[in-house]
């Protein structure tokens, strides 16, 4: 069992959690994640190693509460215990030999984006960073990207905090402000890391995206996970998560991340309404 | 006085019409009076010619004997001799090929019911007998088994009685690798696999699950930081195949490895799992060995018209005769000599159809099979809402990706000598992470090799 040893709230439906888990915190690195599943009926899913401490043996994750897990992770408290967390899973992002870096983060991809983000920096690339909202009280993680980039741009879908407008605008901005990246690293929605492979594309700027479709396993059993990455089958468990964004068919990840829509939908209302039950 | 039926006792069945809409085992198992009576049809050669076809080399005229005597522990302990997984192998061996295509018996009428009696012995010793096992006194030796499939599991319960200090590392949440995760519940039960993973932490074995070799903890950190002194490669192989065809990506298109597991590993089918599955109306299962049998039948369980296309003929479907009896009964159409040369979608990639091309088998090729080669201009679509690949699987590469030294062939299989030792010293391998997919019973026969062959390095 996988003892919860801490649960932050940062925003009433991004949620971090530290857990205990001491063999996946010695091997973690940015860009990888881990499976978890709640309780023994639990779906497995996949979420992004958002920090590790390899002394005190614990891996933190920070989770956006969409549908019925997510939902069900939610009412753990600190102390509680996972049934499954299995990691770490995926191939770590190569950060090393890059001089100047801009990680762009999308919603709660920015949790994502953050232990990437702070490897470039170790590593000793010049960062730059832009990060995406939907409005000020969803933002997230501000102090920390302060902390390890030396340009960093908030984006507010409505324009309530910093700069208003899609990250892809203000990706640009910095670009045609001639700066001179080595690399692109996009993480988020799909939908977002799609449109900035398109800015990218352009002035051909290497892009690597971090890609999350459905998964079961994580191990390479499965191909539930399967995308289309220059015109070959690639694994996101095994091959990625990263990939170069010029390769990826966007359009059929998109779909093919839908296949489930109907049943997350229903079994996230169920799952609702146990818990107004029990509240009763 | 022998039994001279001709004829096997039948074995007990779900009717196909009940079965094929639940999950629960479709074949029910011999009664004590059946079994009495299918063993009294056994000669018990001197030369028994049906040992020669089991590959671990069960005594079988010995163990029915016990059975036709009524002594069924003591037909239990012969069978356990040789084998760790006798209620899983009396289900699942293609006995068809193996023991019973030997047995004299068959000559003129059939085969006695080797495999029938072999589970009938199993079960009723597992209903009847619950003697807690003895915990071996420890020998000091640490070993590591990676993956709980048959051949670690075998590995794992072998070396455990000789007093190894043993852990397993499974990947998956659960114990018993393809046991759990591939064959169906109705042809398998689970409780079965549980109670032989019980039987092995009861006799002190260490079933560390969620953890995956290569990544969470690597061979060599295995060996060099947490001592153990041999480690045994049970991987399987589970890397699914896809074709190299049009629309394999859209909406509706999973491998079988993908559909199983939703099914049998995360229960998608019982309502109070959180796991979704898709509930096809028309599906394609394109394969024809055990795994698309498998797959076929539990689409059907989920309510779909189902048709199995293979590109070869019905006598060169590679399943187990019975699964392709059980699934002709289950109402699954076989669609053979036809294979699909592209998927097609609607505008939201949802799969609509399958265009394939007709076949006729020409020469034999290198395999001894008739090679079967495209009809010029015979291109036709069938409507169908899902499309399950089930084209087989090879070794997964993690291992061999992060274990230096290791030596892997042109199929990816783990190499190794007779013992089951690996290019890597202390290092072995068994079952299909080394022959590619086979059987339980080979997995569980190098399970039980390596084991030995680890026994005898590390009490030297
Ligand atoms: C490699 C990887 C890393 C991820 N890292 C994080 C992370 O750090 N934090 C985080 O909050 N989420 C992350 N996700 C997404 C997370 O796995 C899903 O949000 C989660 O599975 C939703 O489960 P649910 O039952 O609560 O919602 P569901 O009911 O399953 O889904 C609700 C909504 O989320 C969408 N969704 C479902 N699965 C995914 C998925 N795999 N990716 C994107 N959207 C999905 C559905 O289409 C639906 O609209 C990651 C996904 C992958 C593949
Ligand atoms: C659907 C299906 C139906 C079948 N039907 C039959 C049948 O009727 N009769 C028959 O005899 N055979 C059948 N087979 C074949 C048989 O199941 C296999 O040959 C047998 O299970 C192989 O055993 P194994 O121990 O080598 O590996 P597996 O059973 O494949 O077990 C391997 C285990 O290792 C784990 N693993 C893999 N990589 C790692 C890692 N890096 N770290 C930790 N753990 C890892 C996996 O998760 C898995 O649990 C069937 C197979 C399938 C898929
Ligand atoms: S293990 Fe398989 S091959 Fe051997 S006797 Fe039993 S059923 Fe036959
Ligand atoms: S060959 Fe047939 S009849 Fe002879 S011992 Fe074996 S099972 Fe019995
Ligand atoms: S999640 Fe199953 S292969 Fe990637």
């Amino acid at each position: 069992m996988f003892r919860i040893v801490r649960k932050e709230a940062l925003k009433p439906t991004v949620v971090l959690f530290e857990i205990e888990a001491p063999m996946i915190a010695k091997k973690a690195q940015p860009g990888q994640f881990i499976i978890l599943r709640v309780d023994e009926n639990g779906e497995r899913i996949p979420l992004t190693i958002h920090d590790y401490d390899r002394e005190k043996g614990t891996v933190s994750i920070i989770v956006q509460i969409v549908g019925a897990t997510t939902e069900k992770l939610n009412h753990l408290n600190q102390g509680d215990c996972l049934a499954d967390f299995v990691g770490p899973l995926g191939k770590a992002t190569e950060t090393e030999g890059k001089k100047k870096v801009c990680v762009v983060g999308g919603g709660v991809g920015c949790a994502i984006a953050y232990p990437v983000l702070k490897k470039f920096h170790d590593d000793g690339a010049e960062v730059h960073a832009v990060v995406g909202f939907k409005s000020k009280d969803v933002v997230i993680l501000e102090d920390k990207f302060k902390s390890a980039s030396s340009v960093l741009k908030i984006c507010t879908d409505d324009g309530s905090y910093g700069q208003k407008g899609l990250v892809t605008e203000a990706l640009k901005e910095l670009i045609d402000a001639g700066n001179q990246y080595d690399e692109i690293f996009a993480i988020g929605p799909m939908i977002m890391m799609k449109f900035v492979c398109k800015t990218t594309e352009p002035y051909g700027i290497p892009t690597t995206v971090s890609m999350s479709p459905i998964m079961i396993d994580g191990t390479g059993m499965c191909g539930g996970c399967r995308l289309a990455v220059g015109g070959e089958m690639k694994f996101a468990c095994v091959d990625g998560p990263d990939f170069d964004g010029f390769k990826v068919d966007w359009d059929l990840a998109v779909k093919r991340n839908q296949m489930y829509k109907d049943f997350e939908m229903h079994k996230h209302e169920e799952t609702c309404n146990l818990y107004k039950k029990e509240a009763k | 006085m022998a039994n001279m039926s001709l004829k096997k006792n039948p074995m007990p069945s779900q009717a196909p019409d009940v079965r094929n809409k639940n999950f629960q085992e479709v074949t029910l198992g011999y009664t004590k009076e059946m079994a009495l009576d299918e063993a009294q049809r056994c000669l018990n050669c001197k030369n028994p010619q049906c040992m020669k076809g089991c590959p671990v080399m069960i005594h079988i005229p010995e163990f029915i004997a016990k059975v036709a005597a009524g002594e069924f522990e003591e037909a239990y302990q012969i069978i356990s001799q040789t084998s760790s997984l006798p209620a899983v192998c009396g289900r699942v061996c293609p006995q068809e090929s193996q023991c019973e295509k030997y047995c004299v018996r068959g000559i003129k009428g059939e085969s006695v019911g080797i495999g029938r009696l072999e589970r009938f012995v199993a079960d009723w010793h597992n209903a009847n007998v619950t003697a807690a096992p003895e915990q071996p006194k420890k020998n000091g030796h640490k070993v590591a088994v990676i993956g709980s499939g048959p051949s670690g599991l075998t590995c794992a319960g072998d070396l455990a009685k000789k007093g190894y200090d043993v852990t397993v590392f499974e990947a998956l949440h659960l114990a018993g690798g393809v046991m759990v995760y591939g064959i169906p519940e109705f042809r398998l039960p689970k409780a079965i696999v549980q109670k032989e993973v019980d039987g092995l932490k009861a006799l002190g074995v260490t079933v560390s699950t969620d953890t995956v070799v290569g990544r969470t903890v690597s061979i060599d950190e295995l060996m060099d930081e947490y001592k153990f002194e041999a480690v045994f490669i049970g991987s399987g192989a589970g890397l699914p195949m896809f074709m190299k065809i049009p629309g394999i990506n859209y909406k509706g298109v999973l491998s079988a490895n993908e559909f199983l597991t939703r099914i049998n590993l995360m229960k998608a089918y019982k309502p109070d799992s959180d796991t979704p599955i898709v509930h096809p109306k028309k599906v394609a299962v394109i394969g024809g060995g055990n795994v698309a049998m498998d797959a076929a039948r539990c689409s059907k369980r989920l309510g779909a018209e189902v048709s199995v296309v293979y590109r070869r003929g019905m006598e060169e479907l590679p399943a187990r005769h019975e699964e392709v009896e059980h699934a002709q009964e289950e109402g699954i159409e076989f669609k053979t000599l036809n294979n699909p040369i592209e998927i097609l979608a609607d505008e939201n990639d949802n799969v609509r159809a399958i265009r394939c091309i007709k076949m006729q088998l020409g020469e034999p090729d290198a395999s001894g099979r008739r090679r079967p080669e495209e009809i010029p201009g015979s291109e036709f679509e069938m409507d169908v809402d899902c499309v399950i690949m089930a084209l087989g699987t090879s070794p997964n590469p993690l291992i061999k990706s992060t274990t230096k030294g290791l030596e892997i062939n042109k199929k990816g299989g783990i190499v190794v000598n007779e013992d089951g030792l690996t290019s890597r010293e202390g290092v072995y391998a068994g079952g299909d992470a080394v022959t590619g997919a086979a059987t339980v019973i080979l997995a569980m026969g190098a399970g039980k090799t390596a084991a030995k062959a680890i026994d005898e390095a590390l009490s030297k």
